[in-house]
Order: structure tokens, then C-alpha cells, then sequence
């Protein structure tokens, strides 16, 4: 990914900044003033309104979604240092960044190492503009964990493969357009036998079968391939190569997945706060209740200490210029966290807080409780928690492996 | 597991026998598509009740079998494991009300008819969203009850609430004056908030002044009990699972971590059973009954919440799907886990109960 390192001149910084708060007041609807990006979120599509429509046209035409990938593709190609002015702006406004999803969070980063000339300039504009939705084609159902499993199978025919197989846990498979699939291609070899497949979702031959999960809603899908042709430019990289690019894609997932920003900002109101809303306080204002006290502080710090730490691996990846080997440390203790946080929501609240439907119930209840259990995945997805102990105690400890 | 006598092996197996094969998980599931504020089934209640189980602590005179708290507690522990929807832990503890408040005229009016199945009755204590049992506001007058409980469990098909006033607990039928306002909670199951607007009321006034605090324990000890089966049921589901679920060529429960953790949840839930069947004795024998029902509620909140958790973890991303059962447990165990008393509360009271 081309990010540009240096610094810029606080003058620069000054004109920059005017020219994004200038944007803000000629393009930002003050009816989605602190709203958040609906279309973004895992748990279903919804129906943009024109307000939401001319937003995202007018922060994707200036490639400010995707505000450090390069201009050539169609992102904003800003500095590090312009880029978080942007999000510094966009915050104070009360805006959202509109584009977002799947594509932005871990298929442009990695088409844009690893993709041709041509596929960039095919893909990566549309995603900076947010008009293509893509889905992860990975798991299947003996291939979890175990990715390197996986069967389905793409058959060289020359100009095209064919593609047979079922995949699962497909999120949001049934809004998708395109879908970023590894497949196997050679049967002989587990992890030199698969490559990274781009497969058009409108293709004859793929059928979406969303399934319910525990929090109500059908955000995933199994997607099953028949003989679905797909043209062989849609190849990334070399046959064969698809392991290595697959396992980059998801360390950019389980970045996205554990520290960044939406996460950060998802935690940005204090659970003292909120609990002094719903529950007792002494008569010097703090909570009655001691030990959910003592919880909450307990909770706080740790959580504290996690962004001091993600911030630290993001400034040791800049000076290093690689992916930091803390990211298994992120996606494990902030998913951790995340899910402690959702526990704690709920106790504070006690039974007002685990509503499913119904008038007694704010909406930010009721999205609590879906939250809370959806948010049981994040410790499953993008790599298992035990997957990431393993990672570290192998990867990075050099432990070995069972004898 | 507890030393038991003939009797309770006899109704430990029998329960567990119609639970698996009358009540499994797919009952539950009927009851939720159902739609129904009542949220369960009738004719299923009458056989428990038929079986005797909705009589097991009341006593003989009263139509029950006196069996003890220890004997209820096994069958709550069999119903947990399958999820069986049922007004009977909510009867059960308004019947323990009766049994230990009532005169003789208010129990031989209502413990029969409980006990037979031909009531249900259910508890009404708190007035938020907490267990607080010190903020009451409900007040009556001239035998007149005015005042609002929340989440009242199972309160759409009851006869009978036992209602916790300002001075002391009043038995309110349900008719003029009560109304029901329905909360559906992430359980599926029945929960309302029940306004009294001068609804008739008659006073338990026998068990002196600890008798909401007495049955609240009991109450503390039957959900403990409930929820103990509901632990050990996602245990054995879960490692029925590992042992048969191959990744990486070899099944999970192959895997050392997954050993460990195993091994870790295993000595919780003993931990937890001791505690809730140590509950459940302290309540037969009337001995240090306080103390014994915190530790077994803060034990099954404490372990149940961990291995609730751990169920989906360990299942992947199937134990995330509303087709596996694991989901159900892991919803219906947060609200048990809130129902008289969080481990906030609880842990203050255990403090408290030691005078620190
Ligand atoms: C909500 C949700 C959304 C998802 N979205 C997508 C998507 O869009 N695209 C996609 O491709 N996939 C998606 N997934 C799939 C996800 O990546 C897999 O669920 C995950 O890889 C785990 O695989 P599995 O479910 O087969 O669990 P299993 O691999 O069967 O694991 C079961 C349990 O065993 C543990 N385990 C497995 N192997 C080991 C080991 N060697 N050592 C120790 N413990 C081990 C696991 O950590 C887990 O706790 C999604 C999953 C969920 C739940």
C-alpha cells in the first residue's frame, strides 16, 4: 500500500485543514450529522436515503473513504498526517466515513500489494467510492480454522476456470457483488494447491442461502458454486499463490477486527457514565454498587492499556514498514475486550438490558442485547482466539509444535 | 454429586427421562415460534404437575410430598438441560412463600391447587431493572395493593402473584386491579411488569420478619439449580463436540489447549454443583440458610456465564447459529444470572452476611 511518510509543514497543515472543513459545509447533509454508517454494518443491508446517497458520492469522489490509497486508483492520496486531519474534521462535524465494508477493510489493501495493473484500476476506484460491495469467500465447512483445508475446487480451461464447491459463513454474501474467494487448484499439495479467486456473485451457477444467527438477524450465508465460470484475469497473483496472499488479507482483517478506529470510537462513552444512568449513586455522585465499580475500573484500565498498545504497534509498523507481529495480540485481547464490554453493558443495565422486542425497550437497548451476542463472533472469525495463541506461541515464540 | 436416597434417584432419573424424551430443546423451540406471552405449554405443565413436581416442597397435609429443596432441585437441574419452558420454578417459589408465611386458612386455600397443577403462582419483588430487594415501594392499605414490579417471570399464565409490599409479602390474585404489561427478554420466555392498582390483597403474616429474605434465598438456590443443568449441559454438548470435529486431520479434543480449557470448565462446573446442591441442603436441614443459598447463586452466575461463553467459543462459528441449541443457553442464562441478585449483589451480601 502506498503510504507516504513525511511529514507536513504545519503551514500546509493549516490550508489542508481549511480545505476539509470547507468540504464538510458544502457536502455534508446536517441530517446525518452524528449518525453512523449504516452501510457498513455486518448485521444486513439498508436502504440508502438520498441524503446518505449524495454523502458517500461526494466523500468518494474526493477518494477521502480510503483517504491514504493512492490517487491513481481513486483514493485520496493523503499523508498520514492530512489523513487523520480528515478524520479529526469529519468527527468534529458530527460525519461518518461512508465508505466502507469488506473491500476497504481488507480486499483493497491487499489487491493493492499483491493485484496486476489492471485489476487495481478495475477494482480499487470502485471501492473507493463505495459502489461495490465484495465478500470473503474463505471458510468452508470443514475448512474453519483449518483454511488450508478447503475444496473448493476451480478447474483450468484455458481462458476461464470453473468453479465447484460450497463455502460458508459467507457474511453479507447475499448484498455482495463480488466475492474475494481462495480456491484450490491443484489437489496435490494442501497450501501451494490454492489460489485467490475473484468471483463475480451475479455469476450463473452461485446460489446465497442466508442462515439466522443467535442475535436474530441473517447477516451470513453458505454459497454454494456450480460450474460458475469465472475469466482467468480474475486470477491475483500466480496460480498457487493464493495462501500466502489469503494470510495477508487476514492479518488486515484481524487489524480491522481488533483496533481500529471503529472500535475505539464504539467504546468512546465511559461505562461510568452509563452506569450512573442506570443505576444508583451515593451521595458523593459515584456508584453505590462497589464491585461493579471495581469492575468497571478494572474493565477501563485494561482497556486503556489496549489502546496504548495498538497505538504502539501502529508507530513500531510505521518505523518498520511491516505488519507488526503484535496483530495477534490485538485481534485477541481487543475482541476479548470488546465482548467484556458488551457483558458489562448488559449487567449494568440488569434485565432492562437483555430485551429482545417491544416498546419497554430503547432502541440502543435493544441494539445492545443483538451487539452483545453477535459480538460473540469476533473471538471466532478472522482467526480464533486459540488460533492466535497458537500463532504467537509458534510464530513468534517459536514454541513447537506436538510431537 | 450429593449422596442421594431412593426417592431422589427415582425422581432424578424420571425426570431426566421426560425431559429428554418428552421436553428436548425442540419443545423449547415450539413455545418461541409460538409467539405466545404465556410461553409454554399447558398440557406439558399438567403432566409435570401430575408427576408430583409441582408439590415437591409442599407438604403433605397440603397436597405435596415434602420431599425437600434438595428433591426440587434435581428436577430443576433436568429441566435446565433441556430447556424446558415451564411455570413451575416460579410456582415453586411462591408456593415456598406460602409454606412458610401462609395461615393455615391461606395454605390450605392455595398449596393444594399448586400443587396439583391447577394454579400457577409467581413471585414479584423488584421494582427496576436490578435485584433490590431493599427499594421497595409498593404499599398497601385497607388490604388494597398499589404499585409496580418489573419482569415478573412467568407472569402471564399465573393465578396467583405473591407480592413483596413495604411491610411484608401479600398474596394477590390476578384479576381487577392487576395488569400485565408484556417485556420479552432475549430468553423468549414469560416476563411482565405487573401493576397493582388496588387489587385486593391478603397478608402472609406468619415466617416473622425474614420471610422476603427467606424466600428469596430459596428462590437464589432453585435458580442455581436451573442453571447448574443448564451448565452441565453445554459442558457435555460441547465436548461431545470436540470429539467429534476434525480440523487440522485430527478432532479438536486432540488439542492440548482445548484439554486445558476443558479441564478448567470441569472443575468450575464441580465447583458450581457443589455449591448449588450445598444450597439446596442448607434449605432442607434450615441451617446457615443465608450464606449457603449466596454462595450457590454466585457460583452458578459465575460458572454458568464462563461456560455459556466458552459453548459458542468452543463451537465455532456453528455455535453462533440459531439451528444449534448452544445460543439458547447462553440467552437464557444472562437473564437467570440477573434474576435475584448479579454477582455484584451478591458478593456485597456475602460481605454483608459476614458483618464487613
Ligand atoms: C459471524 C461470522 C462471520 C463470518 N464471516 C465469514 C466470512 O465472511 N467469510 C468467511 O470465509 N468466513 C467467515 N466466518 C468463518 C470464520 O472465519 C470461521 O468460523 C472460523 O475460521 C472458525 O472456523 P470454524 O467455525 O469452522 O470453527 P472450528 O475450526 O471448528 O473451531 C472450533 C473451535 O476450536 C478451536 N480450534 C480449532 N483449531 C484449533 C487448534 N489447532 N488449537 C486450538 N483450538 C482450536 C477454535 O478456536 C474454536 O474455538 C465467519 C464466522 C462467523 C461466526
Amino acid at each position: 500500500m502506498a503510504t507516504q511518510l513525511e511529514a507536513d509543514t504545519p503551514t500546509d497543515e493549516e490550508a489542508f485543514r481549511a480545505e476539509v472543513q470547507a468540504f464538510l459545509a458544502e457536502n455534508f447533509p446536517a441530517e446525518l450529522k452524528n449518525k453512523g454508517n449504516a452501510l457498513a454494518g455486518v448485521d444486513g443491508p439498508t436502504d440508502e436515503t438520498p441524503a446518505m446517497k449524495a454523502w458517500r458520492e461526494a466523500v468518494g469522489a474526493k477518494g477521502w473513504g480510503t483517504p491514504t490509497w493512492p490517487k491513481q486508483y481513486g483514493g485520496g492520496g493523503l499523508t498520514k498526517g492530512q489523513a487523520r486531519i480528515v478524520d479529526q474534521e469529519f468527527a468534529k462535524a458530527g460525519a461518518y466515513n461512508p465508505i466502507g465494508g469488506m473491500g476497504v477493510m481488507m480486499f483493497g489493501p491487499t489487491l493493492l500489494e499483491y493485484g496486476s495493473e489492471e485489476q487495481k484500476m478495475e477494482h480499487i476506484p470502485a471501492i473507493c467510492r463505495g459502489e461495490v460491495r465484495w465478500c470473503q469467500g474463505y471458510s468452508e465447512p470443514n475448512a474453519g480454522s483449518d483454511l488450508a483445508n478447503l475444496q473448493t475446487f476451480a478447474e483450468d480451461k484455458g481462458d476461464h476456470y470453473i468453479v465447484n464447491g460450497q463455502k460458508t459463513w459467507t457474511s453479507g454474501g447475499q448484498w455482495a457483488d463480488k466475492c474475494f474467494a481462495i480456491v484450490r487448484t491443484d489437489k496435490s499439495d494442501k497450501h501451494r494447491g490454492i489460489s485467490f479467486l475473484l468471483i463475480d456473485m451475479t455469476s450463473p451457477g452461485v446460489e446465497v442461502r442466508p442462515i439466522t444467527m443467535i442475535s436474530g438477524t441473517s447477516p451470513f450465508c453458505e454459497t454454494f458454486f456450480t460450474d460458475v465460470k469465472v475469466p482467468k484475469k480474475n486470477l491475483v497473483g500466480v496460480e498457487g499463490q493464493g495462501w500466502t496472499i489469503g494470510k495477508r488479507l487476514l492479518q488486515h482483517e484481524r487489524t480491522n477486527i481488533s483496533g481500529g478506529g471503529r472500535l475505539a470510537s464504539m467504546m468512546g462513552q465511559s461505562l461510568g457514565d452509563m452506569a450512573k444512568k442506570y443505576c444508583a449513586t451515593d451521595a458523593d455522585g459515584e456508584l453505590a454498587d462497589k464491585v461493579l465499580r471495581d469492575k468497571i475500573a478494572d474493565f477501563e484500565i485494561r482497556w486503556g492499556s489496549f489502546l496504548l498498545t495498538a497505538r504502539r504497534a501502529v508507530e513500531e509498523s510505521k518505523a518498520t514498514g511491516g505488519v507488526s507481529e503484535i496483530s495477534s495480540v490485538l485481534k485477541k485481547v481487543g475482541t476479548k475486550l470488546s465482548q467484556e464490554r458488551s457483558e458489562l453493558l448488559i449487567e449494568i443495565r440488569g434485565l432492562q438490558g437483555l430485551g429482545w422486542e417491544g416498546d419497554g425497550f430503547t432502541d440502543g437497548e435493544l441494539e445492545a442485547v443483538r451487539g452483545w451476542l453477535f459480538g460473540k463472533a469476533t473471538t471466532i472469525y478472522g482467526g480464533s482466539t486459540e488460533i492466535q495463541n497458537n500463532i504467537i506461541a509458534k510464530r513468534v515464540l517459536g514454541m513447537l509444535d506436538h510431537q | 454429586m450429593a449422596v442421594l436416597n431412593e426417592e431422589q434417584e427415582m425422581l432424578r432419573d424420571m425426570a431426566r427421562e421426560w425431559a429428554v424424551n418428552e421436553s428436548p430443546v425442540t419443545e423449547f423451540r415450539k413455545v418461541r415460534a409460538s409467539g405466545e406471552p404465556e410461553a409454554f405449554n399447558r398440557d406439558a405443565y399438567a403432566t409435570m404437575a401430575q408427576m408430583g413436581w409441582a408439590g415437591i416442597i409442599v407438604p403433605e397435609a397440603h397436597g405435596g410430598s415434602d420431599f425437600g429443596y434438595m428433591s426440587a432441585g434435581l428436577v430443576f437441574e433436568e429441566l435446565g438441560k433441556t430447556l424446558t419452558a415451564s411455570p413451575l420454578l416460579a410456582t415453586t417459589i411462591a408456593a415456598s412463600a406460602i409454606a412458610l408465611g401462609g395461615s393455615e386458612e391461606q395454605k390450605a386455600r392455595w398449596l393444594p391447587k399448586l400443587a396439583s397443577g391447577e394454579a400457577i403462582a409467581t413471585l414479584a419483588v423488584d421494582e427496576g431493572a436490578a435485584h433490590d430487594p431493599a427499594a421497595i415501594e409498593t404499599s398497601v392499605s385497607g388490604g388494597k395493593i398499589s404499585g409496580k414490579k418489573t419482569f415478573v417471570h412467568e407472569a402471564h399464565g399465573a393465578d396467583l402473584f405473591v407480592v413483596a409490599a413495604k411491610d411484608g409479602l401479600y398474596l394477590v390474585e390476578n384479576g381487577a386491579g392487576v395488569t400485565l404489561t408484556t417485556r420479552k427478554l432475549t430468553d423468549q420466555r414469560s416476563h411482565a411488569d405487573v401493576t397493582f392498582d388496588g387489587a385486593a390483597a391478603d397478608k402472609l403474616a406468619g415466617g416473622g420478619d425474614s420471610l422476603l429474605d427467606d424466600v428469596l434465598d430459596r428462590a437464589r438456590v432453585l435458580t442455581a439449580a436451573e442453571m447448574l443443568g443448564m451448565a452441565q449441559q453445554v459442558f457435555d454438548v460441547t465436548l461431545e463436540y470436540l470429539k467429534q470435529r476434525v480440523q487440522f486431520n485430527q478432532v479438536l479434543a486432540s488439542f492440548q489447549a482445548l484439554q486445558h480449557r476443558m479441564a478448567d470448565l470441569f472443575a468450575d462446573l464441580a465447583q458450581m454443583r457443589s455449591a448449588v446442591e450445598a444450597g439446596l441442603q442448607a434449605v432442607d436441614s434450615g441451617f446457615g440458610v443465608a450464606r449457603a443459598a449466596t454462595i450457590a447463586k454466585a457460583e452458578a452466575n459465575r460458572v454458568l456465564h464462563t461456560i455459556s461463553n466458552q459453548g459458542i467459543q468452543l463451537h465455532g462459528g456453528i455455535g453462533m447459529t440459531d439451528e444449534y441449541d448452544v445460543g439458547f443457553y447462553l440467552k437464557r442464562a444472562r437473564v437467570l444470572e440477573a434474576s435475584w441478585g448479579s454477582s455484584s449483589f451478591l458478593k456485597d451480601r456475602y460481605a454483608s452476611l459476614g458483618g464487613y
